[in-house]
Formats: structure tokens, sequence, C-alpha cells
């Protein structure tokens, strides 16, 4: 009985050789699902469509409305095609407009996205100071938009506030984001840094929590210096969190009105005048509602073409 | 290469209210394969880490021969790490990861070429050099990330931490053997852990026996089999584990109950003490010459190339390895034999004795005898 359990054992040990067989490569799983089909679970979809269509698509079409007509009243109105379309295109106030919006996000984009994830490396991984790190990152962005202009407009005075106060008389540079187009669009840019970048560092944090230690292990052991673990293990890793955070970056200031609306109102002259504020400008202020549903339009279309750009771009990289 | 030698070494994550690893001092003798073998929770991890200095242990000292290192960063110790899952330079190609460890060290390129070039010919990867690391299958990325470490120039140790877990088992026993080819053809120290007994069993020169931060036991897998220091060797080792039944010495006599079952071997006080069997050595039959203890058979699972007997002494269960023609009933009463040199007696969950037959003169016609090579 010892020599039948003994060779049991062996005969465990080797078993395993024996069963050794070469690696199986992928093959591709070809069954097919045979259910019943029928189309009930249109119902399930229904209440989401209702309300984006309340909510969504019949405004739009709306604007889509308004946007092929001169209105002159409610009971006043003659289709006019794309004539629209074709006097906001070649409109000289709203080009430049469009090339500033353009400038500004490209500007907003090289700043925050670097600064956001430099920000994120530098948080602590682990311990108490993480809350306090977090907290704090994340003051800005919980202070409402129109507050925030309200900060930078008093902020960024040379004679009452503390940063323009600052930079005139302690720095000796001339600074009056009033009467300067410079000025002005530095007090904006840097406006739009200080609210945003957190969002950037905060996304940037989340993907960099989610590496598993080994991954910094094995480069400690690899011997690799803090700019290639972070070229090579931090920055591949961050590519999901950052496609979201340049999209939502992208969209939100290609589109931005409140902070500087608050801070320079489009001004001095049209130097902080972006697309938003001058669409405003037309629907609300002169009421010109077809020229400012192809305005619309034709910047709704510009924000998706954009969009998708960057995110075939960025998901292909990954590839 | 170089011998490993740890002085005093302990780790505590607590600030030494509990130890993770209780200090110990250890050589991992160079060149040899080693199996570290525990359960979860029990220091592992914590060991290996110590070892390539991702983690500076709380106490003692840490030797390459006689150059201390425990001062040394990772870098600098020239140990090769393999994780449970593999880790990647995932948008670089097999060839870049395998030559990152030498480009980091600003190895000459056309250096960095040859090593790169023999690793992937050791390790059977010429045909994926140029393609990107994460789109290989697990296995092969788990290939490369040992590649990373074999890579370098005297790699004192290969650690490896669970390393097939992920590794879907078809390719497990590939994987292993070629392992057992690298550590043939390369001749590092292996430091291999897992908490698979079979793994260890087969992979290693030498198992080395973890539990609640201590090291219980190190021999050779028949070694560990056949002679358990400790109780916990025997519960983790072979399956079903070593039977533990409660008894008592009295006079130099082990008794279970009120039954007898044999002279107590070793410098034993009187009192309670634990028998520990193996399955293969506790044998069931009639009342026969040598003094069986009267058992009651419960249940009998058949295994197709043996029986397992479950039966009680007593109030404690303990399992029979039986031929597969045997025929046990369930509810009868058998008689247990305990194999003399290979049941023994433990204190404090330590081996502190051994059983020898009530009257050595009698031939034990029950018990068959050991195959020879079992025999101490």
């Amino acid at each position: 009985m010892t020599e039948q359990s003994v060779t049991v054992a062996g005969s465990a040990v080797g078993g395993e050789t024996v069963t050794a067989t070469a690696p199986q490569d992928g093959t591709p799983d070809t069954r097919v699902s045979v259910k019943p089909k029928n189309n009930r679970a249109w119902f399930l979809v229904l209440p989401v469509v209702v309300s984006v269509a309340f909510t969504a698509v019949i405004p739009l079409m709306t604007v889509v409305n308004f946007s092929v007509q001169d209105i002159f009243s409610p009971d006043d109105r003659i289709f006019v095609g794309l004539e629209w379309f074709r006097s906001v295109s070649r409109d000289p106030e709203i080009r430049a407009a469009f090339v500033r919006t353009l400038l500004f996000s490209a500007q907003v984009l090289l700043l925050e996205i670097p600064l956001g994830v430099a920000l994120a490396v530098a948080m602590p991984r682990r311990g108490i100071w993480v809350s306090v790190a977090l907290v704090l990152v994340a003051l800005p962005l919980l202070i409402p938009w129109n507050v925030v202009g309200t900060i930078w407009q008093i902020f960024a005075r040379a004679d009452i506030g503390l940063g323009g106060w600052t930079i005139n008389n302690v720095l000796g540079i001339d600074f009056n984001y009033t009467l300067d187009s410079t000025d002005a669009w530095i007090t904006v840019l840097i406006m739009d840094v200080w609210h945003w970048t957190p969002l950037v560092a905060l996304l940037a944090y989340a993907g960099l929590r989610s590496i598993p230690d080994p991954y910094f292990q094995a480069a400690q052991i690899d011997g690799a210096s803090a700019w290639a673990t972070f070229r090579h293990i931090q920055l591949p890793r961050l590519r999901g969190v950052l496609t979201i955070a340049i999209l939502l970056r992208f969209m939100d200031s290609f589109m931005i009105y409140t902070e500087p609306f608050v801070v320079t109102g489009g001004g001095p002259g049209n130097a902080t005048s972006f697309l938003s504020i001058l669409l405003s400008k037309i629907a609300v202020g002169q009421f010109d509602l077809g020229p400012a549903g192809a305005f619309s339009l034709l910047y709704f279309l510009v924000v998706q073409i954009v969009s998708y750009v960057f995110f075939t771009v960025l998901t292909r990289a990954g590839r | 290469m170089a011998d490993i030698r740890l002085e005093g070494v302990g780790h505590s994550y607590d600030g030494g209210r509990t130890w993770a690893l209780k200090p110990m001092t250890w050589t991992w003798r160079s060149s040899r394969a080693y199996a570290l073998l525990g359960p979860s929770g029990c220091g592992k991890t914590t060991l290996l880490n110590i070892i390539s200095g991702l983690l500076s242990p709380t106490v003692g000292r840490i030797w390459f021969d006689d150059r201390e290192v425990t001062a040394v960063p990772t870098a600098g110790r020239n140990i090769a790490q393999v994780f449970q899952f593999p880790v990647l330079y995932e948008e670089m190609s097999v060839y870049d990861n395998l030559a990152f460890p030498l480009r980091n060290r600003k190895y000459p390129k056309a250096e960095i070429d040859q090593r790169v070039r023999r690793v992937s010919q050791l390790l059977g990867l010429d045909d994926h050099l140029r393609r990107r690391s994460r789109r290989l299958d697990p296995g092969r990325q788990q290939i490369v990330s040992l590649g990373r470490g074999l890579v370098r120039s005297e790699v004192a140790a290969v650690l490896l931490d669970e390393p097939l877990t992920v590794v879907d088992p078809a390719l497990k026993w590939t994987l292993r053997s070629k392992l057992k080819e690298i550590h043939r053809d390369t001749g590092h120290t292996l430091i291999y852990v897992t908490h698979d007994q079979t793994e260890a069993l087969t992979f290693a020169d030498e198992v080395v026996v973890l539990n609640e931060g201590a090291i219980v036991q190190a021999g050779e897998p028949t070694e560990l089999f056949l002679s358990p220091a400790h109780e916990f060797v025997g519960h983790f080792i072979g399956s079903p584990g070593m039977n533990v039944v409660p008894a008592e010495i009295a006079d130099g006599v082990v008794r279970v109950a009120e039954t007898d079952v044999g002279r107590a071997v070793g410098e034993l006080e009187p009192g309670p003490v634990h028998i520990g069997v193996r399955p293969e050595f506790a044998r069931l039959g009639g009342e026969g010459t040598s003094p069986g203890l009267p058992v009651q058979v419960m249940e009998v699972d058949r295994m197709g190339a043996y029986n397992l007997v479950h039966v009680k002494a007593g109030d404690h269960p303990v399992i029979a390895k039986t031929e597969a023609d045997a025929r046990f009933a369930p509810g009868t009463v058998e008689f247990l034999h305990l194999a003399p040199d290979r049941t023994f007696l433990f204190r404090d969950s330590v081996r502190c004795g051994s059983i020898a037959p009530l009257d050595a003169g009698e031939p034990l016609d029950s018990i068959a005898p050991l195959d020879g090579k079992g025999a101490p």
C-alpha cells in the first residue's frame, strides 16, 4: 500500500511533463448565438428618445428653422435658403472671433494639459497629504463661473486688485487689462488655467493611481530614471484619461462665455470677444435670429469636427 | 552570481507591533532553484521584495557573498524580478522591452544588440522581437518580463513572484519547463514564490516552507513529504494533508483515548502530544498483530487509482489512503495502524519525536514494509 501511495504521488509529478502541450495560439471563437428576435427592446429606449427629442432635437430643429428664414415678426417671415450661412461664414468679425477662439483653445490645451499632468505626478500617492492635496487642487472647480469671473475681475485690477497692483507696483510692469488687449488676453487665459487645470490634474491623478505598484517596482529593477518611468510607464497609461481631458477642455474653452464676459465683456475693443460672446450679442442683443441660427449650427459643427479629429488621432496613437 | 545571506532580517509594516516577516537568518545558495511555498499572506512577497531591495527590512542585514547590500537600492543589486502579472512597457516592441534595462545603464549599442539577441534566442522570442509587446499572449508577455531580468550580465538571482497565476493551464507546463531549462542553461539562482505545492515540488531543488512570517522547514521535496518537521508542513504539502490526532504520553507510551498505539521515541516529557501521520502511512485492517486503534468508517471517496477512507478515531477525523480495490463499508469498525518511521509526534506544532512499535521484537505483518527509497 505504501508503494501504491508513493507511485500515486509520483505519477502526479510525472503527469505534468506528460501533459505539457505546445502553446496554443488563440483560435477565433466561431460560436453563433441563436436567440429569438423581436423589436420589443425599443420600448426600453423610448423614454430616452422622447426626453432627448423634447430637450435637444426639437430645440435644435428650431434653430435650423431660424437659420433658413429671415424673420421680421412672428407673422412676417421669408425663406432665404442658405443665405445666412453664406453671410455668416464671410463675416469678417465672426471670422476674426473664430481665429481668436481657436487660438485661445490651443493655448489653453498647451498650458493646462502639461501643467495638469505635472501637478498630478507631483501629488502624493499615499499618506495623509493625499486628501489635503485633493481638496486644495479641487477648490477652483467648486467656484461658480461668474464668481470666478468676478474674483479675477477684481484680482487683476491695477488699482485695487492684489494681482494687478503687485504686477504694477512690485514687479514694476505696466499692466492694465481694461486698456491693453494683450493684458486682457493674458488675464482671461490665466484665469482659465487657474480654473480648469485642476480638472486635468484630477483626471490624470486618477489615471496615475490606477497603475499597479509592480510597474514602478519593475522600473526600479530596470534602473529607469524618473523621466524614463514617466515617459514609458505613466504617460502611456494616461492616454485614456488625457483623451477625455483634451476633449473636455477643448469643447469647454472653445465655448467659453461667462468668465471673459464678466472680466472684460469682450474688450478692450474686440480683444477677448470670443465666438460665444459674439453669438449672444447677435442672438440676444440684436435679436437677429436667422444669422444667429446659422452661426450656432456652424459653431456646433466646428466643435463636433475638431472633437472627432482629436478623438480619432488620440485613440489611433495608442494602437 | 552569489550566495544571498539574510542576517536577522525581519520586517514589520506597523512599526514593530506585528512581524510580517519574523527576524530570520537564512542563506540562498548560489545557482540553486528554490521554491518559496506558503499560504497567502505568510510573508512570501515581503521576503522577495526585501531581497530585491524594493523594501528595506525593519531589522537585519543582507549580504550578496561578502558585499553588504542592505542600503543598496534596487537598481544597484542586479536582481531580476518577475511579478504575478506581466509588467511590460506596453508601447514598446519586444526588442525595446528587452533592451530597456541596458539602455538605462548606458550599455554600448552593439553590446545591447548582442545581449538582446542572445536572450531572445534563449527564450524563443526571435520571431516576436519587432511586435508590440502588449499584443503578445499573456504567457509570452510573462516570458518577455523574465527576459528583461535575464538580459543583464551578472544577475545575482531571478525572483519569480507567482509568475504563472495569469497564464492559462495549458501554457503553465510549457512555461515551467522553459524556466527549468533556463535554470539549467544559465545557472542563475532562482527563487520561485508560489502557494501551489505541485508547482513548488516539481520546480525546485529545495523547497522553503514559510508560514506566519517564519521559515518552518526547508528541504528537498521528498524530505518535506516523508519527514515533515512542523505540523503546518504536513498539512500544506500532500493532498490530502497529514492527519493530526491528539494523544497522551504516559510512561513512554503514546495512547489515543484508551488505546496504546506505540512507544514514544525521543526525549519526551509525559503529557499531551499530537500524532501526525500522512494518509499514505495510515493503514486500515483487522486487529492484526500490532495494536490497532479502533476507528469507525464514515465515508469512502473513490479516486480511481486509490480510495480515501474517512474514519473517526473517537471524535477525531482521520483519512487513510487505501488500494482502489480495498473494501471498507461505512459504519463498520476497523483498526488503524500507524506506520513506524512515518508517524511523528508534535508539540506546539513542532516535531518532537516519532512512534515505534510497542514491542520492538514483534513482527508487523499487517504493515507492509516501506518500499526502500522512503526509508531514512
